[in-house]
């Protein structure tokens, strides 16, 4: 039941989201949504998940926006365009599709569902005696795959790298303007 | 109950059609890639519950507990959690750099700006 509630919850902050124009207002709706989302991750059972979304995306990522806020501006500018009646059909027509598709999904929990009757029977049972790690997840992630969370680090190291080329490049430029703009005694554009 | 079932799957579609309406639709840029976190956590619940196990618990392993939680889609999650932060970051910083150079995080501002 508690699940039921926190999605109910879920839409309501996103839609909410979407009507605020104060983006300091979106962005703490961004990490109550954050923190929404790892409360029903813990009642889906799913606590590493839950830990790391609360940590990293109620955390980490609202610092990211907050800082971003701080060197650009907090307000969006009101707009009203027929635009927004074209994106609101595509987006109800999507969705509507989506919603079709879903009605052959399994239900949730089912445990006949074609995700817990082939690889995951092997995960639950023999991974404790193969790895020797009681948090499944774990022997997943370090163990069996690995080399897919090597390739996950080097994903972070190339976003951090280019965070850095794109904002430090433009500072150095700044700064290179503004030695340059004394000594030849014109100004740019 | 036994339309409950599908409950989740149909909040995962409103979420992910909210956040698909804020990217296509508004205009700042800020508030794009926030539309984007939406839209990415939708789909991070959709690989949760399709991992549930009615009556399974945690899958951290429990002497007599025989009945967990698909773990693939927790580990698939965890990494994609990580990697959509970086990628935001990424985004965050192109609108920092947008912004030094143009003054504005409108995206229609923008355009008029280039076309000038």
């Amino acid at each position: 039941m508690i699940d039921l509630v926190l999605l109910a919850f879920m839409a309501l902050v996103a839609i909410a989201a979407v009507r605020i124009r104060n983006l300091f207002a979106v962005i703490m709706l961004t990490g109550i949504y954050s923190l929404l989302a790892a409360s029903l991750f813990v009642m889906l059972d799913a606590v590493d998940v839950a830990l790391t979304e609360a940590a990293v995306g109620a955390g980490i990522m609202i610092i990211l926006m907050l800082a971003t806020l701080a060197l650009t501006t907090s307000e969006e500018k009101v707009r009203m365009t027929r635009q927004n009646l074209l994106a609101l059909v595509v987006v109800v027509i999507t969705g509507g599709a989506l919603i079709y598709g879903t009605l052959d999904m399994p239900k949730v929990g089912d445990p006949q569902a074609p995700a817990h009757t082939h690889l995951a029977p092997h995960f639950t049972q023999h991974s404790v005696e193969e790895i020797g790690i009681p948090n499944m997840v774990t022997s997943v992630l370090a163990s069996y795959r690995g080399l897919d969370t090597l390739g996950e680090a080097v994903v972070v190291l190339t976003a951090a790298v280019a965070v850095i080329l794109i904002i430090g490049s433009g500072r150095a430029r700044q700064r290179k303007r503004r030695r340059e703009k004394p000594s030849r005694g014109e100004t740019r554009l | 109950m036994e339309w409950f079932g599908l409950y989740n799957y149909w909040i995962v579609v409103v979420l992910m059609m909210v956040g698909f309406y804020i990217v296509i639709a508004q205009g700042n840029l800020i508030k794009k890639i926030v539309g984007l976190n939406i839209f990415q956590t939708s789909v991070f619940i959709f690989f949760i519950s399709l991992a549930k196990l009615e009556g399974g618990t945690a899958p951290i392993h429990v002497a007599g507990v025989s009945d967990y939680s698909n773990p693939l889609p927790h580990v698939l999650i965890l990494t994609a959690i990580v990697v959509g932060v970086a990628l935001t970051a990424v985004g965050l910083a192109l609108v920092v750099r947008i912004h030094e150079l143009y003054g504005t995080i409108e995206e229609d501002e923008i355009h008029a700006q280039d076309e000038a």
